[in-house]
């Protein structure tokens, strides 16, 4: 195991990091000691919009799929009492993710456009009489498909994490005279913490990362700092791109070690 | 090894006397190394512009050389022919890829006493001239990074030395693409990309150098900047260049940027945009959608670009005999008309002549009126009988050129400008 982490984690992070320092020309690099990249990267106000633009991107999707994956989890786990329907619509859930996310992503293209089918029938209701343009490459249907992709994270630790509350509880909270929103506000959501602390870590490192989503959906107008990464390995300037990298993995390092104060997850685990 | 080189410069000096012995050598070596050939397979890499399946069947069949390709977008090139010289025979870049890929010696140079239509190849990979008269256009022109000093040359040199660093196979002159139907008047010039009347439906390419020339011509004919070489801005006038256009795409003049063909087609074909920058292929898939679209020429000229084959450094032997062999099988006519009929121009345009219809030639060459229909290859209507191609013929096109795509000094710089225009 050690082996492994070893092999395919740290020597490749390490290697991220020593590259950091190196120098570029257009078509090699060079091993070197030297600033420059982190110098130009925080020197660079493009930076900051760019960083400010992934977290803006996450918190906002972090939000939308944690009420949309805890409501559908919750329905799963107490709405539905049978255990096989409950499995069903569980496996109804993944079906989506038989495709590719690439192909999930690219297909509200054309449901979104000026003559997509969501404007036509828009219009044919006479709810507008202009085509809406922000429904297609905006920041709406970025953080639209970040939702439709990410969602499903959200719901399976959450409905992992509901299932084992034991019932009794909840029959404790309702005979001691607990209103539904009562037990969910102090008996369910604290049970569930674990499961949203780890679909929250899911979400937040899967919308940090991505540059292809951002690229597609908004039409490549917005930018966040996967996209940066990825603009510089085209270009050949891996050093520079190796320095991006290592600033994000610390943000979200950092973002997760907040995380983990909120919530022991090995404890409750 | 002394030997070969020695038998290489030999032949190189005969062709600088010329001679019939000469024709007669080079002549003959295919045909001597044809039968050796059969069992060589040849890896290939390029732009799926001219990587084409039909390409590598052909040449099985003719040649019996086996040609692995693999197609991917510009960048991607770029940095496989400098990162990964174990990876390819042959490299099929682009003229302005040769400025970056050429230092890092993964290619060779070619001797061109061994290429045996080299006297017919247009004079713009040779001495940038287009006809006698023409004046060279600014940017990277393909004769200007085309030749080297000697066999391991390592500067470009400006007259034909004899060793080339790529043989030209595919180039043209590029424009912007309009939906006709959708504008309903006349566009002339470049400035019409930046028309508040095209609001939101306006698109321009996401790969840096050739997006930063598409914004030039159109600063230019603003009469916003001079510059004075688009090809390769000063800083100032990248500046001024970029934030020329941040300024538009805040104003949100873009429905959005493009980086493969098929997002430019798929912007076109579904109205996104009605006016963008445009590769000529993708103007014939939109038109094969049965959906009106013009390859719109312009009064200040097209910005044109060439791709052309080198040789893997680590190319040697019966491999390199063979890859010799493939090139000139690929100019002598069969590709050229593949392609032209595809609406690029072929290298060696008089060979490919035999392997057109006299109405094909007259409507991608010549410019004429099509007497017939004209269908692409692969078998799609282009043109009915009648119409004539946008922009004419071939040295209507060719010799408007005002702008090569190109490799500044100042290209990392323009690179971050970029990636701020993008970002803002």
């Amino acid at each position: 195991m050690a082996v492994v982490l070893l092999a395919f984690l740290v020597a490749p992070t390490v290697m991220i990091v020593i590259v950091s320092f190196w120098g570029a020309t257009e078509y090699s690099i060079y091993p070197d000691f030297q600033f420059d990249n982190y110098e130009f990267l925080f020197g660079s106000p493009v930076t900051y919009t760019v960083f400010f633009n992934t977290l803006k991107y996450t918190f906002i999707t972090w939000v939308l799929t944690l009420v949309i994956g805890f409501t559908v989890a919750y329905f799963l786990a107490f709405e539905v009492r049978s255990l096989k329907w409950q499995i069903a619509l569980f496996l109804l859930c993944t079906i989506p993710f038989w495709t590719s996310n690439i192909i999930r992503m690219i297909s509200w293209i054309p449901f979104l456009g000026r003559n997509g089918l969501a404007n036509s029938t828009l219009m044919s209701w006479g709810v507008i009489d202009e085509p809406l343009e922000w429904l297609l490459f905006s920041d709406f249907s970025v953080i639209l498909a970040f939702v439709h992709l990410y969602t499903l994270f959200m719901v399976v630790p959450i409905f992992n994490s509901m299932m084992r509350i034991d019932r009794s509880l909840i029959e404790a909270a309702r005979d001691g005279g607990a209103s539904a929103f009562q037990t969910l506000r102090h008996v369910i959501i604290p049970l569930c913490k674990p499961g949203i602390m780890i679909g929250t870590i899911f979400v937040t490192t899967l919308v940090m990362g991505d540059f292809i989503t951002v690229r597609f959906m908004s039409g490549s107008q917005r930018a966040n700092v996967g996209r940066l990464i990825s603009n510089d390995i085209s270009l050949l300037q891996y050093p520079s791109a190796s320095a991006t990298a290592v600033v994000l993995l610390i943000t979200v390092l950092i973002v997760i070690g907040l995380l983990l104060r909120l919530v022991d997850i090995r404890k409750e685990l | 090894m002394t030997t070969i080189s020695k038998v290489r410069y030999s032949r190189r000096s005969l062709l600088k006397t010329g001679g019939a012995a000469l024709a007669a050598t080079t002549l003959s070596a295919p045909m001597v190394w044809g039968q050796e050939s059969r069992n060589i397979t040849l890896r290939q890499f390029g732009t799926g512009v001219s990587n084409l399946n039909e390409v590598a069947a052909k040449v099985k069949e003719d040649l019996g050389i086996t040609l692995e390709m693999t197609a991917l977008d510009t960048d991607s090139v770029t940095q496989r022919a400098a990162t990964q010289p174990n990876s390819f025979d042959i490299a099929d870049i682009e003229y302005f890829v040769a400025k970056k890929v050429w230092p890092t010696g993964n290619l060779q140079a070619m001797d061109a006493s061994k290429i045996t239509n080299y006297d017919k190849i247009v004079g713009i990979f040779r001495d940038g001239k287009l006809t006698p008269e023409s004046t060279i256009a600014q940017g990277t022109a393909p004769h200007t990074v085309g030749f080297v000093e000697g066999p391991n040359g390592t500067d470009f040199v400006d007259n034909e030395s004899g060793w080339m660093t790529l043989i030209p196979t595919i180039y043209n002159a590029d424009t912007l693409g309009i939906r006709p139907d959708l504008i309903g008047r006349p566009i002339e010039s470049w400035t019409e990309l930046l028309n508040p009347e095209f609001k939101g439906k306006a698109s321009i390419l996401d790969i840096s150098s050739i997006g930063i020339m598409d914004m030039a011509m159109v600063c230019e004919a603003m009469g916003e900047i001079q510059y004075g070489d688009k090809g390769n801005m000063t800083r100032e006038e990248i500046d001024k260049t970029i934030a020329i256009f941040t300024e538009a795409k805040k104003n949100g003049q873009f429905r959005a940027f493009w980086k493969t063909f098929d997002e430019s087609v798929n912007l076109m074909a579904s109205g996104e945009v009605v006016i963008q920058s445009m590769w000529s292929p993708a103007i014939t898939a939109v038109r094969s959608r049965g959906i009106p679209c013009v390859y719109q020429p312009l009064k200040e000229g097209y910005r044109s670009w060439g791709g052309g084959i080198g040789l893997s450094a680590s190319l040697s032997g019966m491999e390199l005999d063979a890859a010799y062999d493939y090139i000139n099988w690929y100019l002598s006519g069969w590709v050229g008309g593949f392609l032209m009929r595809q609406g690029y121009y072929s290298a060696v345009p008089e060979t490919s002549k035999d392997f057109m219809t006299e109405n094909e030639w007259g409507y991608w060459f010549e410019g004429k009126e099509a007497t017939d229909v004209i269908t692409s290859p692969f078998g799609d209507p282009l043109a009915q009988a009648g119409e004539v191609r946008d922009g004419g013929s071939f040295h209507d096109r060719m010799g408007a050129v005002a702008c090569w795509n190109s490799v500044m000094d100042e290209n990392q710089y323009m690179v971050r400008k970029w990636n701020e225009f993008i970002a803002a």
